[in-house]
This record gives C-alpha cells, sequence and structure tokens, in this order.
C-alpha cells in the first residue's frame, strides 16, 4: 500500500440508506484499498460542517419521510455540490438522491419538491412502483445489473446522457427505455441491489477518476471478480 | 351442499393434498371457494375471540410462545402452527381442527399473520386482542416502505375490539398508540441496559442510537438476561428463569409473549405455571431449533432481513462452530438482494464460512468477499453443499443461517439422515 489517500463523502448517511447503499461505499473502500490505496470514510448529515478536500461523494435512497429531512439541507450544499461536480468529482447518486439532485420531484397531489438541478432531469410521481431486477446497457460498461424499486419517473434533458439503455426492467420511467443519468463525473442511476458489488467496472471507473483527478494516474492491481462474475450470470437468469 | 358435507369433503381435500406432500394452500383454496364464511363462522364460535400476532420479526417463535402460555392457564387454544401466515393457511388449519360438523373445540384464537394477510384477515374477524411486535426492512419488493408496513400494523391494531400490545421500543410500532380510540393500549419494553443490543434500522448508520426516547410505562419488560437466565419485570414485580430458547431476539419476544397472555388472562393468572411454561418453550421451527447430526448439534437459524441477521449473527457466536449460509430470492424470500449489504459479517472474519449455498450463494460470497471473510465452499444446489457441509465438519457443532424457502428444503433434507419434527 502506498501513503495516497482517497476521501469518500457519503452523503446523508443517516437518512438516505435504505436499499443497501452501504455496499456502495464498502465495495470503493475495499477496492481502493485493494488497488493500493488508503481510503478515508466521512459523512455529511443534515446541519454538519461540509468537509474540506472530497475526492468521490457516495449519496442513497430513503423513504419519503427521510427525502423530506433532507431536502431543505440539501439546497444549502447545492453551490458546493455543482462545484464539485464541475471540476470533475466523481459522484454516484443512487435512486432518492438522484432524484433530488435534478430539478425538481413532482408528488402525485402537483406539489414541487425542488432539487439542486446539478443533473438536467425531472422527476414525476408515477401510479405504479416500478420493481424488479433490472438489466440495463451501456457502451462503456457492458450490462449493468441492479434492482429498481421507485414509483418517480424520471425524464432526462439535453444537458445528461443516460448512464444505459433498459434491457429488462422499466429503468427512468418504463417509457423511453433509458436509465440513470450521467454529467461530468457524476452518476445517477435507480439501480441499487446494491449497483458496485456486481458492477465492479463501474466502481473501478469512479475510482480512477477520483484517483487520476487528485494523483495524475492510477495503476490498477487485478482484483478477484469471479464471485461477482458468477453473481452476474445468476442475476441475470432471474425473474423481474 | 348441506355444511357437515362441505366440511368432510374439506377435511377430504386436506388429506389428500398431505399425502401427495403438498402445502396448506390447496384445501384452505377449496374450502373458501365452496364455503366462503367458513372462517368466519368457525372462529367467530370462539368464547375469547381471536389474537394476531404480526410484526416483521418474531411471529412465529412468539405466535408459538403464547400458545403454550396460554395452554398453561388451562385454555384450549387453536392456532395455525404451520408457519402458513395468511388467510387460506388458517382456513387450511381450520379444517383440520374442526369436527366432522364444523365445530372447533377452542377457547381462543391465536393467529400468526403477516402485515399484508392481516390487514385482509380483520374483514373476515375483527381480532379481539393483537400483538404488533415491530416494522423492519423486509421485503421492501413487497411493500414499498417501512413507513407503509407500520400503516398496515396500524391498522390491524385499529380494528381491533378490545387491548393491543406494542413493543415499546420500535418507535413505528408505539406509535400507533396515538391512532387509536376506544382500545386498551399495553406495552412490552426492555431495561434500557439492554436497547443497545436492539438496533433499528434507523440507528444502523446512525451514532446516537436509541438515547431520547420518552418511557411509556410497560406490562413487561425484559430487565437482564446472560447466557443461562432472563430477568423479567412483571406489572410491579420481577421474576428470573432460566429459558430453553437461544437469541437475544427470541428471549424479547417472550417479554411480548407475557405481555399478551397477561392481558388475555388478566388478574387470575397463576404466574408459577406461566413462569413455568415459558421455561421450557423450545425454538419454533427453522428458528434456532437445533437437531442432531453426528452426534451433534446443528442448529438452524432464519434470516430474512438485516435486522434479522444482525442480531442472529450477535445472539449465536460462531467460535468452535462450522458456519453455512444459505440465500434463496424467491417471491417468500424477496427477490432484492440489497438487504445483504445491510448486514456487517466481520464477526465471521476468525472462523470462516464453511459453505455457501442457495440460489444467491454467489451473491452471499461476493458480500463476505467484502467483508474479507473466507468461503470454503460454493454451490447453488443446497443438497449437495448440505452434505459438504456435514462431512467436512465432522466433530464440529454446526449452524446454519438460511432465508425461508432455503430453510424448507433444507429441513426436508435434513429429513433423511436424522430427526426432524415434520410440519405439515
Amino acid at each position: 500500500m502506498n501513503d495516497k489517500q482517497i476521501t469518500i463523502l457519503q452523503l446523508y448517511p443517516h437518512d438516505m440508506n435504505i436499499y443497501g447503499d452501504w455496499g456502495n461505499v464498502l465495495v470503493l473502500k475495499r477496492r481502493l484499498e485493494w488497488h493500493g490505496y488508503i481510503a478515508k470514510l466521512v459523512e455529511y448529515n443534515p446541519g454538519d460542517s461540509f468537509p474540506e478536500d472530497v475526492d468521490l461523494i457516495v449519496g442513497g435512497g430513503g423513504q419519503d419521510s427521510g427525502q423530506d429531512t433532507i431536502q431543505k439541507d440539501l439546497l444549502s450544499i447545492g453551490t458546493k455540490l455543482h462545484d464539485y461536480a464541475k471540476n470533475d468529482t466523481p459522484m454516484l447518486m443512487i435512486c432518492g438522491l438522484y432524484q433530488l439532485f435534478g430539478k425538481f420531484f413532482k408528488a402525485q397531489d402537483g406539489h414541487i419538491i425542488e432539487g439542486i438541478g446539478l443533473l438536467d432531469i425531472e422527476t414525476h410521481a408515477g401510479p405504479e412502483r416500478l420493481i424488479g431486477n433490472i438489466t440495463t446497457t451501456s457502451d462503456q460498461f457492458g450490462e449493468i445489473i441492479g434492482y429498481e424499486n421507485h414509483s418517480g419517473q424520471t425524464f432526462l434533458g439535453k444537458d445528461v446522457e443516460p448512464l444505459g439503455h433498459v434491457i429488462k426492467g422499466a429503468g427512468n420511467n418504463g417509457q423511453d427505455n433509458t436509465e440513470g443519468a450521467r454529467y461530468h463525473n457524476v452518476i445517477g442511476t435507480y439501480l441499487h441491489g446494491s449497483l458496485l458489488p456486481k458492477n465492479p467496472d463501474i466502481a473501478d471507473f469512479l475510482i480512477e477518476k477520483a484517483v487520476i483527478k487528485k494523483y495524475g494516474d492510477f495503476v490498477p492491481t487485478v482484483i478477484d471478480d469471479r464471485f461477482a462474475k458468477q453473481a452476474r450470470a445468476i442475476t441475470l437468469k432471474r425473474p423481474r | 351442499m348441506q355444511l357437515p358435507y362441505i366440511t368432510l369433503l374439506g377435511k377430504a381435500v386436506r388429506k389428500i393434498a398431505l399425502l401427495r406432500g403438498g402445502g396448506s394452500a390447496l384445501p384452505g383454496l377449496f374450502i373458501e371457494t365452496i364455503d366462503p364464511a367458513f372462517t368466519k363462522r368457525t372462529l367467530g364460535q370462539l368464547p375469547q375471540g381471536v389474537v394476531i400476532i404480526s410484526g416483521t420479526n418474531g411471529k412465529t417463535t412468539t405466535t408459538k410462545m403464547t400458545v403454550e402460555l396460554l395452554e398453561s392457564q388451562g385454555l384450549k387454544v387453536f392456532t395455525n402452527r404451520t408457519g402458513s401466515n395468511f388467510t387460506r393457511g388458517v382456513a387450511a388449519a381450520l379444517l383440520a381442527e374442526v369436527d366432522n360438523k364444523g365445530n372447533l373445540k377452542a377457547d381462543i384464537a391465536v393467529l400468526e399473520l403477516d402485515e399484508a394477510h392481516a390487514v385482509q384477515f380483520i374483514k373476515t374477524i375483527p381480532p379481539r386482542y393483537s400483538l404488533l411486535l415491530n416494522v423492519m426492512r423486509d421485503q421492501l419488493d413487497r411493500f414499498g416502505e417501512i413507513d407503509t408496513t407500520a400503516k398496515l400494523l396500524a391498522k390491524i391494531a385499529a380494528s381491533t375490539t378490545e387491548t393491543v400490545v406494542l413493543n415499546r421500543e420500535d418507535p413505528r410500532v408505539a406509535n400507533i398508540a396515538a391512532l387509536l380510540g376506544n382500545q386498551t393500549v399495553t406495552y412490552f419494553g426492555l431495561s434500557p441496559k439492554l436497547i443497545s443490543l436492539f438496533p433499528s434500522d434507523d440507528d444502523m448508520h446512525s451514532k446516537s442510537a436509541a438515547s431520547s426516547r420518552s418511557p411509556l410505562p410497560a406490562d413487561v419488560i425484559l430487565s437482564d438476561l446472560n447466557d443461562t437466565m432472563a430477568k423479567f419485570t412483571l406489572g410491579d414485580h420481577n421474576v428470573s428463569t432460566t429459558l430453553e430458547l437461544k437469541g437475544i431476539y427470541n428471549v424479547y419476544n417472550a417479554a411480548a409473549a407475557l405481555a399478551l397472555a397477561r392481558t388475555i388472562v388478566g388478574s387470575g393468572v397463576d404466574e408459577a405455571k406461566l413462569i413455568d411454561a415459558l421455561a421450557h418453550v423450545t425454538p419454533a421451527f427453522g428458528r434456532g431449533e437445533t437437531l442432531t447430526v453426528d452426534g451433534l448439534p446443528l442448529e438452524i437459524v432464519l434470516v430474512k432481513n438485516p435486522s434479522g441477521f444482525r442480531l442472529s449473527l450477535s445472539s449465536f457466536k460462531p467460535d468452535d462452530y462450522h458456519t453455512m449460509i444459505a440465500i434463496n430470492d424467491n417471491y417468500a424470500d424477496g427477490r432484492d438482494m440489497s438487504w445483504l449489504w445491510d448486514v456487517d459479517f466481520a464477526s465471521l472474519r476468525k472462523t470462516g464460512v464453511s459453505t455457501v449455498s442457495g440460489v444467491r450463494a454467489y451473491d452471499m460470497t461476493l458480500r463476505l468477499q467484502y467483508d474479507e471473510v473466507t468461503t470454503s465452499y460454493v454451490d447453488t444446489a443446497l443438497s449437495a453443499s448440505l452434505q459438504h457441509f456435514i462431512t467436512s465438519g465432522s466433530g464440529k457443532p454446526k449452524r446454519i443461517f438460511c432465508t425461508y424457502t432455503a430453510m424448507l428444503a433444507l429441513r426436508r433434507e435434513l429429513a433423511k439422515i436424522t430427526d426432524v419434527e415434520t410440519i405439515s
């Protein structure tokens, strides 16, 4: 191990952690260690002072009540997050925080919950929850495998690219075949399962971007991903 | 068709279903189809009414305990002992118990029902008593989110005609009291010393666990426990007893069952008999149940959600044990594997895991890899894995953590080599 350290910021882990979101943080931490880096975990929760020198930011999904709790606070750190994103800091936002990184969430009764608009997306409450195993495909990451469970339907604007195109499942809105959104090195997605354990290429992409930004170059080691490969193969055969 | 014939026919269907090795669904469906009022009419006869036990974790064990506690007080109790905790399962269980004229010889029914099925069941017959245990993350693919599950429990409470027994230490359950009207509410709880042993999902990633809860008065409090003894506060006095049950969460379920039994029996309770019955309750099938294989214990521990798995790992120490984990993702298990990532497996690092199996064996092994826990053998096939687990662990006591459908399959396999209580 060298003495190079990467700081991972968990965004709102107390309130936004519902679908195994810890799994994404754990995978980033371990893979950084296996690649020979020191991984430092820091948390940001409502009312905390925003930590300095963050290299990678991860956020998860919450219950409706959890999203209410953090929404105002998130708006107060929106500018900071915009700056980090424009400076190419890698981020991974799942489900609830994916939505709130967008422009707004329009609830069933028509009222608007404002997001930070970092991603050019908008979300509308849908008539039914979209639940089940999901597979998408992306030029960069190949097949992306996960599980979705959301009632919001998200539509992409022109400033973002989808993370993947749906092969099986609903995706952003069940209509246009897109799933997730990308902007600079920010990835937003509905996929949990958790996402990163079974999609190590995405984990290594986030790590590589963080390390290169901080240290100029990244030399990966070979990590034994055979269990991930077999878990992927089985997941692909499971019912929705 | 006249009623006695319907009942006879239903019983015949049940016998045939049993012979074919089937479960309780078919006879339940049969009787519900030809005699839709069967369940309502049969349970409606009971002088002390119906009790519903619901919540995420501990329903089966708590129901078993409640039944044995009530029997110690001389009551004749009907229950859905098969773990078929849905309306049709209740109908099937009733079919087995009624006489040929459709009469049920019981004073009271104690039913385990999962949250969603209970909400259907209360439309058939409202419970006189209900016991609500906890709301944990479980099957979010079915319920969406836990606040939704809490609302289902609130409906059960609201339909209850006399007394609702609530877990004081689970805020989502305790808060239900505020929504109730004429019902009497009574609580079971933990001493401050023990609360930290039960982290809720909300506390899981939070440093300020269980700090600012105002203590409501509880009828039964689990005040202390060690490996052999548990101490309870019952009303205004303390009792200590040995227990055959293992695991902290099982012992807390005992507090729930005590509170419920005290409520039902009232002031005439024979406490000596009550505590004696409690001391002799054995775990329900697959809930810390111990079998004997090659002269050594083999424990089966059902795990179905993060909080249950965490509590199981902290209750059952891995030292000197040969450990197997079997994870399925069938409908009854939940299809989403995210929950495995909310369990900390570091306690298994020292011993490692001998065998990982089930449909999602590789998801589980992957999870262990990231907690740097080694796995010796991985195979999705349960029967081959079990064989490997038993032969490779000769001379050691064994423990299998398994999801629901994996547990049922493993018990069937184990029945070929040792005594396993048949659950029909």
